[in-house]
């Protein structure tokens, strides 16, 4: 067998995502790519999901259906992928806002879904407008024992922050980063104050600068149909996607000296450095190569 | 498959762009030796070449918005000045001056025979071929070509368009051809990366008035040669792998690559500018316009001050008029101070046109925020100064705004161009007596609500009156921003104290007569400092432990109040010890 394009284990052992299953017509083989290599895959509500490298058809790969998309793995996973405890709630709308293909990589668009600073400027009068640019002190933590980045009381004036929003309000915005290559947000809801509306970015890696950018919502929302609330999250990422496919290199600096950190960069800063400590080299340029 | 790569030719510069290129407001995206430039025209006609691409996040400048003074990156904002490519304004952090130099790469720049030539190589002297200048020079439409360098060069020696071409001679990417009865042509290859490069040609000697050779007529001739001839070179090449010689990445300075905000510079005089020019902008008030002996000057952000070191030995603060974009030179006000202790009176009658003086850098203690949505500037006399520098940003960025000048009388207000530039802006309040001009400030003062901030630079009492006023109509201390010309208040050197400099693992003992600052720098720290009187704000420390006696002019009630910030140059101590951040 030749060897796999990529060969960094971090990144071979992780769990990716493949497709939405509300988009994959059951009972019949597809195919994508994953970290350069061609991928089957099938999905039916009796037999569950498969996956398995094309032209093996006889070798399965690991599989798991959760929050609505089918995932594998090139190596050995863990048991199980992180958790999204509001996905379970009943009264949450989630559905996949949309599978779009960027020309960056996984690294890049995470640091750019962790954002907030460029909402003035790349999502003018949506989820931000000048002269309300200012990014004030939040917090980063990286949790040793979740092994997780966390940023809490991140805070940033929006002019509409969701669909359901018609006015503009401060918003607080606390974010996950539980996966290299998967970040989810959570935002005051306009529905119901007291509760976060959740949206999450699953990456999958074609190649070193390329993804396919899964989005997955659980909101609360009984106004919009969900077309509406789709084409929100679809308007704000054609957004950010010019800019992803012209930042330079695609990958991913390491080295803290090749880009100019502001304490509004402090979440970016704590994820290259958790990216640094895992050793990763996929999509990245490690520090000192 | 050929495949050669380009290396280093002997010639360092290269043509980029044609002049035509650079048009208005727009950014153009270069290629040379495998590096990507983004080359620019700022309204003022000067052109920069600069790595196209932004230091915060790498995105690409040639998507920036080119706003005839500056580049502001698509991403989040950043301002870039024209020539010296420093970032201005950092929108996330408006509270801040961009307090560390934080500097995009540049190229030099030569703009000659129509076109824009640069080198990757700094310390490499202008090396640019002559061109015959022989009649009228045309440049010609640029082809690319997917083929490496020596094989565009190879093919390029048998080029003719009409018969008419001879090859004269051939040096470094350059071809040159003699016309046998029309105009000659000069051949160049720009060598954008390993496998592509860009054919630019200059015709000279064309005869404008021959009626027979329109310039479109010989324009279409060559593009349609180069285009056969590109047609040819590369299918005997055949396709190329896309050049994979990514040029290395040009580090950030190791302080730019933390968070933490480096250390500012200590009271220098590293400039030297001549006065371009000296003028009455009103009355009891000279203008200076001053410009660098070499290069280029380092951007003055609005509120910014240089330190001027004058013949006569004393150095003197004076603010920046200067709007953005105005890069090539400092425009400075000075008004002749009755009580002169030898500054003004130095530059009024002392110092002309032509002299040489030494600068500090500019530094900036007094930041215009851009992120309200009403900024009210309220200027008393030469306190203008800052103010117009703000209120020509505002302007040039379409934020609301306006500028209320105190004055004796209309006389007395100085820079009628840039007020008059300004238009209805600008509020002028002339001939009010104290009664009178308090009053007015109540009025101005009088509609406080969120999303507005104040600016106040003027004499002592005005700006003592304009804050108590504000208080008492509601205006939050943090939203009223303002700066003395100077310390009017007497300072007690009386007390004697200890200071520990916590960083630098030092104890320091400050006598009575000596201040803070004096005893630091005793010690061998290394500490920044401007107007030494407590009014500037550059010699800032933060206090750890231990109770400042507050003697400045600098700091507003509330940081008072809180302790944690000392002006060194004249506050002292109440408490024994003293624990600073140094």
């Amino acid at each position: 067998m030749p060897t796999p394009p990529c060969t960094d284990p971090v990144v071979l052992n992780l769990w990716h995502p493949l497709s939405a299953v509300a988009e994959t017509a059951a009972g019949q083989d597809h195919t994508t790519t994953l970290l350069e290599e061609q991928i089957g895959y099938a999905w039916s509500p009796d037999a569950g999901a498969r996956a398995w490298r094309t032209g093996a058809t006889q070798h399965q790969l690991p599989t798991l259906v959760r929050y609505g998309y089918i995932w594998t793995s090139l190596g050995t996973p863990p048991k199980d992928l992180f958790s999204i405890p509001e996905y379970d709630e009943p009264d949450r709308r989630n559905m996949n806002a949309s599978t779009i293909g960027v020309h960056v990589s996984a690294p890049r668009a995470i640091e750019n879904f962790l954002d907030m600073a460029h909402f003035p400027f790349v999502h003018t009068d949506v989820l931000g407008s000048e002269p309300h640019t200012e990014v004030v002190e939040y917090d980063v933590d990286v949790s040793a024992e979740r092994d997780e980045v966390l940023a809490t009381r991140c805070r940033m004036f929006q002019p509409k922050a969701s669909a359901s929003s018609s006015a503009g309000a401060e918003v607080e915005y606390v974010y996950r980063v539980p996966h290299p290559y998967c970040s989810i947000l959570y935002k005051t809801s306009g529905d119901d104050p007291g509760r976060k509306d959740v949206i999450a970015v699953f990456l999958q890696p074609v190649d070193q600068e390329h993804v396919r950018a899964h989005l997955l919502l659980s909101v609360l929302d009984d106004a919009h149909e969900d077309k509406e609330i789709r084409n929100f999250q679809q308007s704000i990422f054609g957004q950010d996607k010019p800019i992803l496919e012209n930042q330079f290199p695609k990958r991913l600096p390491l080295d803290p000296r090749s880009e100019t950190p502001i304490r509004a960069d402090k979440s970016a800063v704590a994820y290259r450095r958790w990216l640094s400590g895992k050793g990763i080299t996929y999509g990245v340029i490690p520090a000192g190569r | 498959m050929t495949r050669t790569q380009p290396g280093l030719p002997g010639r360092a510069w290269h043509p980029v762009a044609s002049s035509a290129d650079v048009v208005l407001r727009h950014v153009f995206q270069g290629r040379l030796l495998g590096r990507e430039l983004a080359v620019w025209r700022a309204d003022d006609g000067y052109v920069n070449v600069w790595e196209n691409r932004c230091l915060h996040r790498g995105v690409r400048l040639s998507i920036a918005v080119n706003d005839g003074r500056e580049l502001k990156c698509q991403y989040h904002g950043w301002r870039y000045s024209n020539r010296t490519a420093e970032c201005t304004y950092i929108p996330a952090h408006p509270a801040d001056a961009p307090a560390r130099t934080i500097c995009n790469r540049t190229f030099p720049v030569v703009e000659r025979h129509g076109l824009v030539w640069t080198t990757l190589e700094h310390d490499r002297p202008e090396d640019l071929p002559v061109l015959p200048e022989r009649g009228s020079q045309l440049p010609l439409r640029a082809v690319t070509v997917a083929a490496p360098a020596a094989d565009v060069v190879g093919a390029l020696r048998s080029y003719d368009a009409d018969d008419d071409l001879r090859l004269a001679s051939e040096s470094d990417l350059l071809l040159r051809f003699d016309g046998a009865s029309g105009p000659g042509l000069t051949l160049l290859v720009q060598p954008s990366d390993a496998t592509t490069c860009v054919v630019r040609g200059v015709l000279h000697g064309v005869d404008e008035a021959d009626p027979d050779v329109s310039r479109l007529t010989l324009l279409r001739l060559h593009n349609r040669a180069l285009n056969r001839l590109r047609a040819r070179v590369e299918s005997e090449v055949g396709p190329l792998e896309p050049g994979n010689d990514e040029p290395e990445l040009e580090l950030v300075p190791e302080e730019l690559a933390e968070l933490p905000p480096a250390t500012r510079p200590g009271r220098s005089a590293s400039l030297r500018v001549r006065v371009e020019r000296k003028w009455s902008a009103g009355v009891d008030v000279a203008g200076f316009a001053l410009a660098p002996l070499t290069g280029h000057l380092p951007v003055a952000q609005p509120g910014a001050h240089v330190d001027v070191h004058l013949p006569n030995g004393c150095v003197r603060q004076y603010s920046v008029v200067n709007a953005p974009g105005e890069d090539d030179r400092y425009v400075l006000g000075v008004k002749r101070e009755p009580e002169s202790r030898g500054g003004s009176a130095c530059l009024h009658d002392t110092v002309r046109e032509g002299d040489v003086l030494a600068l500090s850098e500019p530094r900036n203690n007094f930041p215009l925020r851009r992120d309200a949505e009403h900024t009210l500037l309220v200027a008393g006399g030469i306190g203008v100064t800052p103010l117009l520098a703000m209120a020509q940003t505002l302007a040039h960025h379409g934020l609301d705004h306006e500028l209320h000048y105190f004055a004796q009388t209309e006389d007395h207000l100085a820079f009628h161009d840039r007020l008059a530039a300004l238009g209805d802006s600008v509020r002028r309040h002339c001939g009010l007596d104290v009664a009178a001009t308090t009053a007015r400030l109540r009025e101005i003062l009088a509609g406080h609500a969120p999303g507005r901030q104040v600016y106040l630079c003027g004499p002592g009492p005005m700006i003592e009156a304009a804050r108590e006023i504000a208080a008492e109509c509601g205006w939050p201390v943090e939203k009223v921003h303002f700066e003395y010309f100077q310390n009017g208040q007497e300072i007690d050197k009386d007390s004697s104290f200890e200071v520990d400099l916590a960083r630098s693992c030092l104890t320091v003992q400050v006598p009575p007569g000596q201040t803070i600052l004096e005893a630091v720098r005793e010690a061998g720290v290394t500490m920044p400092s401007s107007c030494e009187q407590g009014a500037c704000g550059t010699c800032i420390a933060r206090v750890i432990e231990g109770e400042p006696v507050h003697q400045d002019v600098y700091l507003n009630e509330a940081e008072k109040a809180s302790g944690e910030a000392i002006m060194t140059c004249v506050s002292r101590s109440a408490s024994p010890r003293l624990v600073l951040d140094l």
